[in-house]
Order: C-alpha cells, then sequence, then structure tokens
C-alpha cells in the first residue's frame, strides 16, 4: 500500500493547536535559558580573565567540562541524577512544580553558558590591553573597567556569534522531550504516535524550526551590514 | 554513593554485550562518529565545492541543503531520516544505520562550510598562477588549492569531530544502543545510582572529547607555525 501524504490532518484542528503550544513551550523554555545562560557565560568569562588562581581554574574547568560532554548526558544527569546532589528543601521545592521545566532550562543554560564564555573571553581579547590599565589607572576598580569600559565595547563585536549560539540554543532545546518537557519536538512526536503521519508532524515542526532560524541568522546579517559593516559573502 | 554498580555494569558502558550479543556502548559511540566523519567529510567536501563553484546550477543546491541542514536541530534530521526511510525504501532501516546517515548528512553541511572557508582563506594567486601554469580549472583544485586548504582545516575538522562524538548521543532516542542508551539501561535495571552512572558516561564523553580538542589545538600551533615559517 502506497503511503497517503496528508498534511491537511497534521496542521488543523487539534493537532495545530498541539504543535502551536509545543512552539510556545520551546520559545519559553529557550527565552529563559537565553537570559541566564548570558548571565552564567559573562560571570565565568570574567572570573576567568580574574587573577585569583582558584576562580580562574574553576572558571577554566568549568568551560572545557561542559563544553566536552553531551547534551543529552547532561540533560539526563539533572533529570535523574540531581536528586542526591541537590539539597532536600531544593528538591522538595522543584518537584512541587514543574520539574522536567527546569532542568531543561538547567542544563540548556549552563551547557550554553559555557560556550557564550569562549565568545566574550575572546571578544575581550580583542579589546586592546591599554584600555584596561587607562581605565584602572583613572582609578577604576578591575569590575567597574569590565563593566563600564571593557564589556560595552566588546559586546558590540561578540554580538553575532553569541546570536549564533543562541539559535544553537533554540535547536538544542529539541533535547529536552528527552525528558517529557512537551516542546515542538514532543509534540511532533506526539502526533506521529496519535496519527502515524510522522513524515507529515516532523516536516511541519522542522520548517517551523528553519523559519526561527532563518528569521535569526538573517538579521545578524543585517546587523553585520549596518552596524559592524561587514560585508557578508 | 553506589560506584560498585557503576564498577559491576562498566563493561557493558564500554562494549555492550559483545561476545555473546550486539556491539553496544562506548564502542558503538565511536564507530558511529568515525563512520560519521568519513562519510560526513566526502559529502561536506562535494558540497562545499559545489557551494563555491561559479555555476548556479551547481551553487544554489548547495545552497539551499546548507541552510536548510544548518537551521535545523540535529534531532528534527535523525527523526525525518527514521521515517523517511519507510516511506522510500517500503521497509524500515536499522536503528544504527538510520542514526549513522542523519549525522553524516547533518555534520556534512557543517563540513561543507569549513571547505568553503578554508578554499577561500588562500591568496587568490595560487589559482591564478596554477591556472596560469596551464592546469585546467579542476586539475587546479585538485592539485593546487585542495592540498593546502585541506592541510589547513585539519584542526576545524578536529573540531567537528568532537561536536559529532558528542552528537551521536542523540541516536539514543531513535533507540541505538550506544553510550548513553548503555546508560539509561543500566539505570532502569539498578534504579540505585542515577548520579554515579550519568557522571560515569561524562566522564567518559570527557575523556574522549577532551583528548581530541586539545589534539586540534596542538595541530592549530603546528600549522600556524608551520605558515609563519613562510613569511
Amino acid at each position: 500500500m502506497a503511503y497517503q501524504f496528508d498534511f491537511g490532518q497534521v496542521v488543523s484542528g487539534e493537532y495545530g493547536q498541539w504543535l502551536l503550544s509545543g512552539l510556545d513551550v520551546t520559545l519559553r523554555i529557550s527565552g529563559i535559558a537565553i537570559v541566564l545562560s548570558l548571565a552564567l557565560g559573562t560571570l565565568v568569562a570574567v572570573l576567568r580573565l580574574s587573577k585569583v588562581r582558584p576562580l580562574v581554574w574553576l572558571a577554566a574547568s568549568f568551560t572545557e567540562f561542559f563544553r566536552n560532554t553531551p547534551l543529552l548526558v547532561q540533560i539526563f544527569f539533572w533529570y535523574f541524577g540531581s536528586y542526591s546532589v541537590l539539597p532536600d528543601a531544593v528538591n522538595e521545592w522543584l518537584y512541587a512544580r514543574d520539574f522536567e521545566f527546569a532542568c531543561g532550562v538547567i542544563a540548556l543554560t549552563v551547557y550554553t553558558a559555557a560556550f557564550i564564555a569562549e565568545e566574550i573571553r575572546s571578544g575581550i581579547f580583542s579589546i586592546p590591553k591599554n584600555q584596561l590599565e587607562a581605565s584602572r589607572a583613572c582609578g577604576l576598580s578591575f569590575l567597574q573597567a569590565m563593566a563600564y569600559v571593557i564589556l560595552p565595547q566588546a559586546f558590540r563585536v561578540i554580538i553575532p556569534p553569541l546570536i549564533s549560539q543562541f539559535l544553537n540554543l533554540i535547536k538544542n532545546s529539541s533535547l529536552v522531550m528527552t525528558i517529557g518537557v512537551m516542546d515542538l519536538t514532543y509534540m511532533a512526536r506526539q502526533i506521529e504516535a496519535h496519527t502515524f503521519h510522522g513524515f507529515e508532524a516532523f516536516t511541519v515542526s522542522t520548517l517551523m524550526y528553519l523559519t526561527i532560524s532563518l528569521i535569526v541568522s538573517f538579521s545578524v546579517n543585517l546587523y553585520n551590514r549596518y552596524v559592524l559593516h561587514v560585508r557578508s559573502r | 554513593m553506589h560506584w560498585d554498580t557503576v564498577y559491576k555494569n562498566l563493561d557493558y558502558l564500554l562494549i555492550g554485550a559483545y561476545p555473546q550479543g550486539p556491539l553496544g556502548g562506548l564502542a558503538m559511540t565511536v564507530i558511529l562518529a568515525v563512520g560519521g566523519i568519513f562519510g560526513a567529510f566526502w559529502l561536506g567536501l562535494g558540497c562545499g565545492l559545489m557551494r563555491i563553484s561559479k555555476r548556479r546550477r551547481l551553487r544554489w543546491p548547495a545552497m539551499f541543503f546548507i541552510e536548510i541542514i544548518r537551521g535545523t536541530p540535529l534531532l528534527m534530521v535523525v527523526f525525518w531520516f527514521y521515517f523517511l526511510a519507510p516511506v522510500v525504501f517500503g521497509h524500515t532501516l536499522p536503528e544504527a544505520e538510520s542514526a549513522l546517515i542523519a549525522l553524516i548528512v547533518f555534520t556534512s553541511a557543517y563540513i561543507a562550510e569549513i571547505v568553503r572557508a578554508g578554499v577561500e582563506a588562500l591568496p587568490k594567486g595560487q589559482m591564478e598562477a596554477a591556472r596560469g601554469s596551464g592546469l585546467s580549472h579542476v586539475q587546479a583544485m585538485i592539485f593546487i588549492i585542495l592540498p593546502q586548504a585541506l592541510f589547513n582545516m585539519i584542526p576545524s575538522f578536529v573540531n567537528q569531530f568532537v561536536s559529532l562524538t558528542k552528537d551521536t548521543s542523540l541516536a539514543f532516542i531513535i533507540g541505538v544502543n550506544e553510550l548513553t542508551k548503555a546508560a539509561t539501561q543500566v539505570n532502569n535495571r539498578t534504579l540505585t545510582a542515577p548520579t554515579e552512572i550519568f557522571i560515569t558516561i561524562a566522564l567518559l564523553y570527557f575523556v574522549i572529547c577532551y583528548c581530541l580538542t586539545e589534539f586540534s589545538r596542538y595541530l592549530e600551533r603546528r600549522i600556524n607555525r608551520y605558515q609563519a615559517r613562510g613569511r
């Protein structure tokens, strides 16, 4: 029997609603993780550039460890393995709420923060060293110099690679379906289980991911052209 | 802590049930990664060369392919091949093969971009000199441009191999018996030591990927020194 394509069933009615609610969860989990990973990544990058040895060592091992292990394993670690590591009060607080969602956010945040820290560090390196020396000489502390002089300049250069990391985060967020967060991929899987039209369900959700990616990379190209004046090929 | 649970199941995590049953665990991960990078290299090389071609009928399909794949999560590509295979071939592919094809196709788009960057980074004079010496465009590409460009690209390839090694964990989702799947199986069977098991496999992945990353940094320093010598 030949396979009957049926896109109508997948995009309309109840199943269409499922996909939209999945898209909503994907955007929500990515949004939260983007904000948190930017904060954590900046912190790690600054720690790594500080002069305090233990902090440098801590930040370096953080980035090396989380960059060199698969995200899926990290998600499983937080989901299955965090119980005996975290204090009981935190566990109870988490279990009372959306534990899967929280694990997804934590895993995505930590994984992406390790990559973001590297981007920010290379951005800070691209700022001439005498900027820091000059601001230290003007009487700013290390943290003040970072916050008011170095980071504002560095971020201007880092924005394109940073956004491509965020884009990776959005794509990586599809992995949280493995622990039962009902994101876009989870919903596509669900529709496949209900209708056996897996091919159509995954085509539609792939198009949704693709639309997000293309919009984001298009805006990065615009930023490069009009703000950094780099001509993209 | 129950590290003895990990210790008892370590052989299952490393090679699966191999002498008696099918190969699995870390060995399967390595097979998927090595097979994946080998396939992706050739597909990516072809695709990257098409991408920099002057002819539109070669350039546009490659551009289309690269943009689509790079804009899609790997998990989607894995599912795609898993559900596309029965439609195309009329029967399901074994999970390991379906995952391997998905990994090859996904990685080749990134390799294609590396190839493009490597070829475009060479001085234009190389191509012009080669053409001036009487080589055809294809000959110049094969004998002059690619040997230099591929050499410079080696660190990027190693980095891509690291990503691929991490990405093989996604094969677990369609049921390939690699390291992550072995870990969840051991976890489901024992139920006492999830933290220890996942820390162990995280460390196993880490050791492989970290060594490769360090190797790529070493190669990068070597290649930079080699290039600086000529100047």
